[in-house]
C-alpha cells in the first residue's frame, strides 16, 4: 500500500497554545480516512497544514511520498480540498464559480466538462443561479465540485456534512463513496460525528486536544470481538465478582447500575446463561461497539480518559 | 568754410532757442496738429505684462483707434489680462476728450533728450483725469512719457519710444507702468503641492506693487476707414 | 499568471461595489461641470479676488476645459484614494471573509503570485479609473466648455501667483499629471493591500486606509511652520499633489511663463521617488507577512 499522506510528530501552536501535538498519522491510497474528534480537536488545523495554510511548528508533511513545503505546486496540483463551510464568490452563478476555479487549476474546460461536474454534485439546473440564492447544501455540493474540477487524486473534506438536511448528508455520503468506488479517489474526511465516519470510512483516526488518541481499521475497531455488552442485573455486585471468575478484569467494568463487559459479541447467550444460572435476573442487554464508547468517553468528559479504565 | 560753419551752428542755436522758448500752447497745439492727421488706425503687436503675481506669457495684441476717441486694445487670441487704465496708451483721445488749462513746467531731460514738461489740467471737475503731465520731445514733436493721475485707477507712467511711424506721432514701443495691488489667496483654498522651495520673507513689502505693460506695435494701418465693429 | 490576473479582472468586474466608484466619479464630475456652466464666473471671482480691480479679463474664456479639469481633479483626487480603497483594502480580506482565501491558497500558485496579481488588478483598477477621471474631466469638460489658455491660481508660501499656460502647451502637462496621479493612488492602492493582508473583514482595511489618508492629508494642511518643516515631508499624502508639479510652468527672468518647461522638475521627481518608495515598503511588508501568514479564516 502506497502511503498519500504521511503526518509525522506534526505540531502547532498559536502563542501558547497547543493546538495539534506531536500527530502522526498515514492515509493510504484508496482510503477513505476518517478523521474524527470533536470541535476544536485539532481537525481543522491539521487540515490546514496538509493544505499549506498553516504552517507547522514542527514535524513533518509528505503527500504523494514528496516533502509538502518542498513540493508545494505540485503536490496541490493533485489535491481537492473543502475545508469547512465554502462560502464561494456569492455574486457569481455556480458555473461561473467552477470555471473560475478551474482557471486557477490550470485548466481550461469545455462548457460540457463544467455541466457535467455540476451534474456530479446534482446542481446541473441551477448552474447559472447566482451562489446567494443557494442553500447551505448545495453550497457545499458546489464546494465538492470545485475540489473535483481538477480531478485531483486526494480529496480532502472538513466536515462535509456540517449544517446539511438529513438528505444532503445522505447525499454526500453517497457522493464519497462513489468518488472512492469509481473513481478510486483517496479521501480524507474529517467529522465530529462517529456515526457518519464508521459508515464510510475503511480507516480512522481520533484525536483529542491535538493529540492522537487512536488510529486504526473501521474493521478491526468495530470488531465483534471488542463489542461491549453492557446489562443491567438485580445484584450487580455480585454479578461482577462471578463475572471476574469467568473474564479476567480489565474487560470488565461497572457503571452506574450497568456492568460493561467487552468481548465477543457472540458470546452474549453465554453470559445470560451463566449469569442466571447463577440465579442473578438481568432486566437489559445491549450491544455497543467500542469504537463508539471510546468517542462518547472522549465527548463527555474534558480530560484524556483511558477507556475501561477507572 | 569756418565761418559757414560758426553761422550753421548759431543758426541751430538759434533756433532751439527759439523752440525751447516757445509757447506750450503753441507746442501743444502743433502736437494736435500732427495727431489730427490722424482719423483712425489699427496697430499690431506684443503685448508683455510685468507684475509680481502674474506670469503671463507674451500676448499678441491689437489696438484700434478712430477719432475722435474710439480705442480698442484687444488681444488675437488666448486670455488675456488687460491692465485697468490701457486706454490711455493711446496720446490721440487725449486731446479730444478734455479742456484744459494748460501749465508750463520747464524742461527736463528723458534718455538724452531734452523735453518740455507741461501740466495739463481738465477743466471739468468730474473729469475722471486729475492731472495728467507730458513730457514733450519739441523739435519732433512727440510725446515722450505721460504721467496721469485719475481718481479711479491711480496713478499711471506711459514712456515711448518712435521709429517708423514717428511722423505721424504713433510710437513704436509704450511701457505702461501702474499700480497694482498684493494678490493673495487664502492658505489651504488650493490644495498647492509644497516642494519646500518657496522661502520669501520679502512679501511684507508687498502691499502694493508696480505693474508694467510693454507693448511693442510693428504694423501699423493708418487712415483706412476702420469700421466701428472693432469697438464693440 | 496571466489567467489569474484575467480571473482577478473577472471577480472585480462583476461585483457591484467596482462600479460605485465609476458612478460616484461621473456624479461629481457632471455636478462640477453643471455648476461651472451655470455659474462660473463667482468661483472666478473668489480666485481672482482684487486682481479685477486692476485687470480687465475674459472670464468666460478663463472657464474653459482645461482650467475645469484642474479644478475638478483638484477636488477629486482627494476622494479617489476612498475609491481605490474601496478595491485595494478588499483584496485579500474580502476573500477571507467569503471563505475563497483558503480555496484561492489551496490552489497551485505561490502565495507571493496571488498577492502580486491582487496587486495589478487594484493596480489596473486605479488605471481604468484615472482613464474614466480623464475621460470625463478633461473630454468631456473641452466638449462643453472648449479649450482655451489656462490659468493656474496657486499659493506658493506666502505668494500668490496666477500662472497662464498657453494652450498648446496644456496637454503633456495634463498626460504627465495623470501619469503621477497613477503612481500616487498606486501607493493607496498598496497601502490598502497590505492592510487588507491582516484582516479578516473588508470594511476594517477599507476603514483604516481611508482614514489614514484623511489623517495625513488633514495634517499636511493644518499650515503651521512647524507642521510644514518637520511631520509634512514624513506624511505621503504630501507628495500626493505633486501632480500639480507639471502646471507649475517655468518663468523667465522677465516673469514670463517658458513655454514647455516646469518650474521645479526635481522637486517633481523627488516625491515620485518617494511615492515610489511608499510603494515598495507597502507591497514588501505586504508580501513578507502574507508568506508567513496562518489562513485561519
Amino acid at each position: 500500500m502506497t502511503p498519500i499522506i504521511e503526518v509525522n510528530q506534526l505540531c502547532k501552536s498559536f502563542d501558547r497554545f497547543n493546538a495539534v501535538n506531536n500527530l502522526s498519522f498515514t492515509v493510504n491510497k484508496g482510503d477513505i480516512f476518517g478523521f474524527l474528534g470533536e470541535n476544536g480537536a485539532g481537525k481543522s488545523t491539521t487540515i490546514r497544514m496538509l493544505l499549506t495554510l498553516i504552517q507547522p511548528t514542527s514535524g513533518s508533511i509528505q503527500l504523494f511520498g514528496e516533502a509538502l513545503q518542498q513540493n508545494r505546486k505540485s503536490i496541490l496540483q493533485r489535491v481537492g480540498a473543502v475545508i469547512e463551510k465554502p462560502d464561494l464568490y456569492k455574486y457569481l452563478s455556480a458555473y461561473e464559480n467552477l470555471n473560475l476555479f478551474a482557471k486557477m487549476s490550470g485548466l481550461k474546460l469545455s462548457k460540457d466538462s463544467l455541466m457535467k461536474q455540476l451534474d456530479i454534485v446534482g446542481l446541473a439546473n441551477r448552474s447559472h443561479s447566482k451562489v446567494k440564492t443557494f442553500s447551505q447544501g448545495m453550497k457545499q455540493r458546489l464546494g465538492i465540485a470545485v475540489a473535483l474540477v481538477h480531478d485531483p487524486q486526494l480529496i480532502i473534506l472538513d466536515e462535509p456534512t456540517n449544517g446539511l438536511d438529513p438528505q444532503g448528508i445522505v447525499d454526500i455520503r453517497n457522493l464519497i463513496i462513489r468518488l472512492s468506488q469509481e473513481r478510486g479517489k483517496t479521501i480524507l474526511v474529517s467529522s465530529h460525528l462517529l456515526s457518519e465516519i464508521e459508515l464510510i470510512a475503511n480507516r480512522l483516526l481520533i484525536i483529542h486536544k491535538g493529540e492522537k488518541v487512536v488510529e486504526g481499521s473501521v474493521k478491526s475497531l468495530l470488531d465483534p470481538a471488542e463489542t461491549i455488552i453492557k446489562i443491567e442485573t438485580s445484584d450487580n455486585q455480585f454479578a461482577i465478582q462471578l463475572l471476574n471468575k469467568w473474564k479476567s478484569n480489565e474487560n470488565i467494568e461497572r457503571k452506574e447500575n450497568e456492568i460493561h463487559i467487552k468481548m465477543h459479541k457472540n458470546d452474549t447467550p453465554f453470559l445470560i446463561r451463566f449469569l442466571t444460572e447463577n440465579n442473578i435476573d438481568i432486566f437489559s442487554v445491549k450491544h455497543v461497539n467500542s469504537l463508539e464508547d471510546y468517542f462518547l468517553n472522549l465527548t463527555k468528559s474534558d480530560t484524556h480518559v483511558q477507556p475501561f479504565t477507572n | 568754410m569756418i565761418k559757414n560753419s560758426t553761422s550753421l551752428l548759431l543758426l541751430l542755436l538759434l533756433f532751439n532757442q527759439q523752440i525751447f522758448a516757445q509757447d506750450i500752447n503753441v507746442l501743444l497745439a502743433n502736437i494736435k496738429t500732427k495727431m489730427s492727421k490722424i482719423k483712425d488706425y489699427e496697430a499690431e503687436g506684443q503685448m508683455k505684462t510685468k507684475v509680481v503675481f502674474l506670469k503671463l506669457p507674451v500676448a499678441a495684441v491689437k489696438l484700434y483707434f478712430k477719432n475722435p476717441s474710439k480705442f480698442k486694445l484687444k488681444t488675437s487670441k488666448g486670455i488675456s489680462f488687460i491692465p485697468k487704465g490701457a486706454v490711455n496708451v493711446n496720446m490721440n483721445s487725449l486731446f479730444n476728450e478734455h479742456n484744459f488749462t494748460v501749465i508750463d513746467a520747464g524742461t527736463d531731460n528723458i534718455n538724452n533728450v531734452k523735453v518740455r514738461v507741461a501740466k495739463l489740467l481738465p477743466n471739468d471737475d468730474n473729469s475722471n483725469l486729475v492731472l495728467s503731465t507730458l513730457y514733450i520731445d519739441p523739435v519732433n514733436l512727440l510725446i515722450i512719457k505721460n504721467k496721469t493721475t485719475t481718481k479711479e485707477n491711480g496713478t499711471y507712467e506711459l514712456m515711448m519710444n518712435y521709429n517708423k511711424y514717428s511722423s505721424y506721432g504713433l510710437p513704436d514701443e509704450i511701457l505702461f507702468s501702474f499700480n497694482t495691488k498684493d494678490y493673495k489667496l487664502p492658505k489651504g483654498l488650493t490644495f498647492d503641492f509644497d516642494d519646500q522651495s518657496a522661502k520669501n520673507p520679502l512679501s511684507k513689502t508687498n502691499k502694493a506693487s508696480k505693474g508694467e505693460v510693454k507693448i511693442t506695435l510693428n504694423k501699423y494701418s493708418i487712415n483706412k476707414n476702420l469700421s466701428d465693429e472693432f469697438f464693440k | 499568471m496571466f489567467s489569474l490576473l484575467q480571473i482577478e479582472l473577472f471577480k472585480i468586474s462583476r461585483r457591484p461595489r467596482t462600479y460605485i466608484a465609476f458612478a460616484a466619479i461621473t456624479a461629481i464630475v457632471l455636478i462640477f461641470q453643471f455648476a461651472f456652466k451655470a455659474d462660473g464666473e463667482s468661483y472666478m471671482n473668489l480666485m481672482l479676488q482684487n486682481v479685477q480691480d486692476s485687470f480687465d479679463l475674459d472670464k468666460s474664456k478663463a472657464i474653459n476645459g482645461y482650467f475645469m479639469c484642474y479644478i475638478i481633479l483638484n477636488t477629486l483626487l482627494v476622494q479617489v484614494p476612498i475609491l481605490v480603497s474601496l478595491i485595494a483594502g478588499d483584496a485579500i480580506s474580502g476573500e477571507a471573509n467569503m471563505g475563497t482565501l483558503r480555496l484561492m491558497l489551496t490552489k497551485p500558485y505561490n502565495r507571493s503570485q496571488l498577492l502580486f496579481v491582487k496587486f495589478l488588478a487594484a493596480f489596473l483598477f486605479t488605471i481604468f479609473l484615472l482613464v474614466w477621471i480623464a475621460i470625463l474631466s478633461l473630454f468631456v469638460s473641452l466638449l462643453i466648455f472648449g479649450a482655451d489658455d489656462m490659468l493656474i491660481f496657486r499659493v506658493k508660501g506666502d505668494e500668490s501667483q496666477i500662472l497662464q499656460i498657453s494652450k498648446d502647451d496644456v496637454l503633456w502637462r495634463y498626460f504627465a499629471a495623470f501619469g503621477y496621479a497613477a503612481v500616487a493612488l498606486t501607493v493607496i492602492a498598496t497601502l490598502g493591500i497590505l492592510l487588507s493582508v491582516f484582516a479578516e473583514n473588508s470594511i476594517g482595511p477599507i476603514v483604516a486606509t481611508v482614514c489614514i489618508v484623511l489623517f495625513f492629508t488633514i495634517v499636511s494642511n493644518i499650515n503651521v511652520p512647524i507642521i510644514d518643516k518637520h511631520v509634512k515631508p514624513w506624511l505621503f499624502t504630501t507628495y500626493m499633489v505633486g501632480w500639480k508639479g507639471f502646471f507649475y510652468i517655468g518663468i523667465d527672468n522677465e516673469g514670463q511663463p517658458i513655454k514647455g518647461s516646469l518650474e521645479n522638475w526635481p522637486a517633481i521627481r523627488n516625491s515620485l521617488v518617494i511615492l515610489i518608495a511608499h510603494i515598495a515598503t507597502f507591497l514588501g511588508i505586504a508580501f513578507y507577512s502574507f508568506q508567513k501568514k496562518d489562513i485561519l479564516s
